[in-house]
């Protein structure tokens, strides 16, 4: 039985858990720092790890500023985790070849078949992960190359301890703490990291790190940790918003958001739940080859509303109202829950520094 | 006389730059000319200035007499007329004219001779003056652009207007906002993607070299670069450069905004 036991790796042997891995034929994705963000890209050695920096998140900003502090994951989050890993931004799905008979010969890419090890998952990553799922797996139009892509996929969260100011999981539900649907989960400490399997991929790992049984007092730590973490500043209503929001589509709150946002659409592309994509054709100036490429899109786009020559939300009041709705009422019919879990990236990431919460608050409560 | 379409690029008021875009084709531009039959294109080579066209490529703006007539005789020798880049589509860099109450004043504080400079008070959009079936924006244009637009035309498909915002390519190219992370300027949000997002990849904000995208929100953004503490003159100026004569730039120019600043400013206070 795997998670029953915590253990603890010191933060020296930390380059085992790579070893372990490369063994195993898994490139490794982890936080890197650049142009002023946390960015999950491959590394090679646990020394590529940053140390020290922590992030100041607000509606539309971030900075990140570098302490003297030995810890890797003291900072909330960055503009994207797993979802671009996973759902790609943009691929060829298919293409088609003109043959010298002139017949069209019509090709499917080989299917990623990489495996990918992702160090620093959050737990609110780790819920938007398992609606990525219901989408793209357990549904009724099963997508080859995110399940090729999921297959390959090894988990290793660590722990939320440091929440931005505009991150709300605990209203969600969906964290600070990783509870489920992960592989191995770290929570980091002064030393080291206290260490749980979820899986036997990951109890397999686990059984071969060097660890010693965690001391209560680590175990302490970990609890006042998690009780810390979970003093968030921002939540969404308690009270049901589903009905509440789609009854609502005159309130005047919505013209308030429409005269700010700008239909840019950044808060649906760093959303990790978001799977709305396009699809388009590439063709060569010959005609000889053909790609069929698939790509994010965005509700706030004007394609996303176009059916049979009708725009179905031509003003950015509809597509704000499309994407707060869709996000927070008919995901519950969709996959039986929110589509939020309370990341707070389409609040940080928003250039017209729109606040999320503050408008399902303002929209939802009580009018006085 | 040979069965493939016909085209032509004219140049009008420009820097040549978009015309590159065919020039820089590299293997395409060989696969084009084997496909097209290349009428007039004076910096390539041929020259049919007059020539009945299926599809005529303009570069440059309207700024003289005899732009005005030759763009009337072009419209008429050609099935199709495409507008290449800022100064055909919007009037470009050189329609901040318009916006000098004292331009006419300006040939004789630039050249020595000013009585050879015949031009008009302003600088003109090609669709200021004759019908246009499709735009291609940017400045300049790139030759991907081209491509996919002389594809959809050899196949008798509508083109496709890319008008989505450059912050799609940003995030779908894990390019980190210049906006959120630096405080900059970023025109990115109203402006047109179809660059690469080139700027922000390099840690530039977007200065709108593309035009204004599809439900710009331009006064939304002016409001936050007052946010970001930009004072209204250069709130202005980020929306002049090159797309000044934009309705949607025109927007945040022609308006007033040190007193509207004042007005939101005085607002805001008696809220609190």
């Amino acid at each position: 039985m795997y998670g029953s036991e915590t253990g603890f790796l010191a933060r020296e042997s930390l380059p085992e858990l790579f070893s372990l891995l490369h063994v195993q034929g898994f490139d490794i994705v982890a936080p890197q720092i650049q142009d002023g963000s946390i960015l999950y890209q491959v590394i090679t050695g646990a020394e590529q790890l940053p140390s020290g920096w922590q992030d100041q998140q607000q509606p539309g900003s971030y900075r990140l500023t570098q302490t003297e502090s030995p810890l890797n994951f003291s900072w909330a989050n960055g503009p994207q985790a797993l979802k671009p890993w996973l759902f790609a931004p943009r691929e060829v799905i298919w293409r088609a070849e003109k043959q010298p008979d002139g017949r069209l010969q019509f090709c499917e890419p080989d299917a990623p078949d990489r495996k990918l090890a992702v160090l620093g998952v959050r737990s609110c990553d780790l819920a938007a992960l398992k609606l990525q799922d219901a989408h793209f797996l357990n549904n009724r139009y099963h997508d080859p190359y995110y399940a090729a892509r999921r297959k390959g996929l090894l988990i290793i969260a660590v722990n939320c301890s440091h929440p931005a100011d505009t991150c709300f999981c605990v209203s969600t539900g969906d964290g600070p703490h990783a509870e489920q649907g992960f592989d191995l989960c770290l929570t980091e400490l002064e030393n080291g990291f206290l260490i749980s399997s979820g899986s036997e991929t990951g109890n397999d790992l686990y059984e071969k790190l060097p660890l010693t049984k965690a001391t209560e007092k680590q175990l302490h730590n970990q609890l006042q940790q998690k009780l810390s973490a979970s003093k968030q500043q921002r939540a969404l209503p308690q009270i049901p918003v589903k009905q509440l929001l789609s009854e609502r589509r005159d309130h005047p709150r919505w013209d308030d958001i429409a005269e700010r946002c700008l239909a840019c659409g950044n808060c649906t592309q760093v959303c990790p739940t978001c799977f709305c994509h396009k699809e388009g054709d590439l063709a060569s100036l010959d005609a000889s080859t053909s790609e069929h490429l698939r790509e994010w899109d965005s509700c706030f786009s004007e394609g996303h509303g176009y059916m049979a020559g009708h725009q179905a939300r031509p003003e950015i009041k509809d597509r704000y109202q499309q994407w707060m709705i869709h996000k927070l009422s008919s995901w519950h019919d969709q996959y039986g829950r929110s589509g939020c879990t309370g990341c707070g990236r389409c609040t940080t990431w928003c250039p017209a520094a729109i606040d999320f919460v503050e408008e399902v608050n303002l929209i939802c409560g009580d009018e006085s | 006389m040979s069965d493939k379409p016909r085209i032509a690029v004219h140049k009008f008021s420009s820097c040549d730059g978009c015309q590159l875009a065919f020039l820089n084709m590299g293997e395409d531009l060989i696969n084009l000319a084997e496909q097209v039959e290349i009428i007039h294109f004076a910096e390539a080579g041929p020259v049919a200035e007059d020539a009945l066209v299926d599809i005529a490529f303009i570069e440059g703006s309207v700024v003289t007499a005899h732009d005005q007539q030759r763009i009337k005789q072009i419209r008429n020798n050609s099935q199709y007329l495409i507008t290449i880049g800022a100064c055909a589509t919007s009037g470009g860099i050189q329609a901040l004219k318009n916006l000098a109450a004292d331009a006419a004043d300006w040939p004789a504080q630039i050249y020595g001779q000013p009585q050879y400079i015949d031009s008009l008070d302003q600088s003109g959009a090609v669709s200021d003056y004759v019908k246009v079936d499709f735009e291609l924006w940017g400045c300049p244009i790139n030759s991907a652009q081209v491509v996919e637009l002389v594809n959809s035309l050899l196949r008798g498909v509508s083109p496709i207007d890319h008008q989505d915002k450059v912050c799609l390519t940003c995030k779908q190219e894990q390019i980190v906002c210049t906006l959120i992370t630096q405080g900059k300027p970023c025109l990115g949000p109203v402006t047109r993607n179809g660059c690469g997002a080139l700027c922000p990849s390099f840690g530039r904000d977007c200065f709108g070299c593309y035009g204004p995208a599809e439900n710009s929100n331009t006064i939304g953004l002016a409001n936050r670069f007052a946010g970001l503490g930009l004072l209204p003159d250069e709130i202005q100026r980020r929306f002049k450069l090159v797309h000044a004569s934009a309705s949607e730039n025109q927007r945040i120019i022609a308006r007033d905004l040190t007193q509207d600043l004042a007005q939101d400013l005085a607002q805001e206070s008696s809220d609190e």
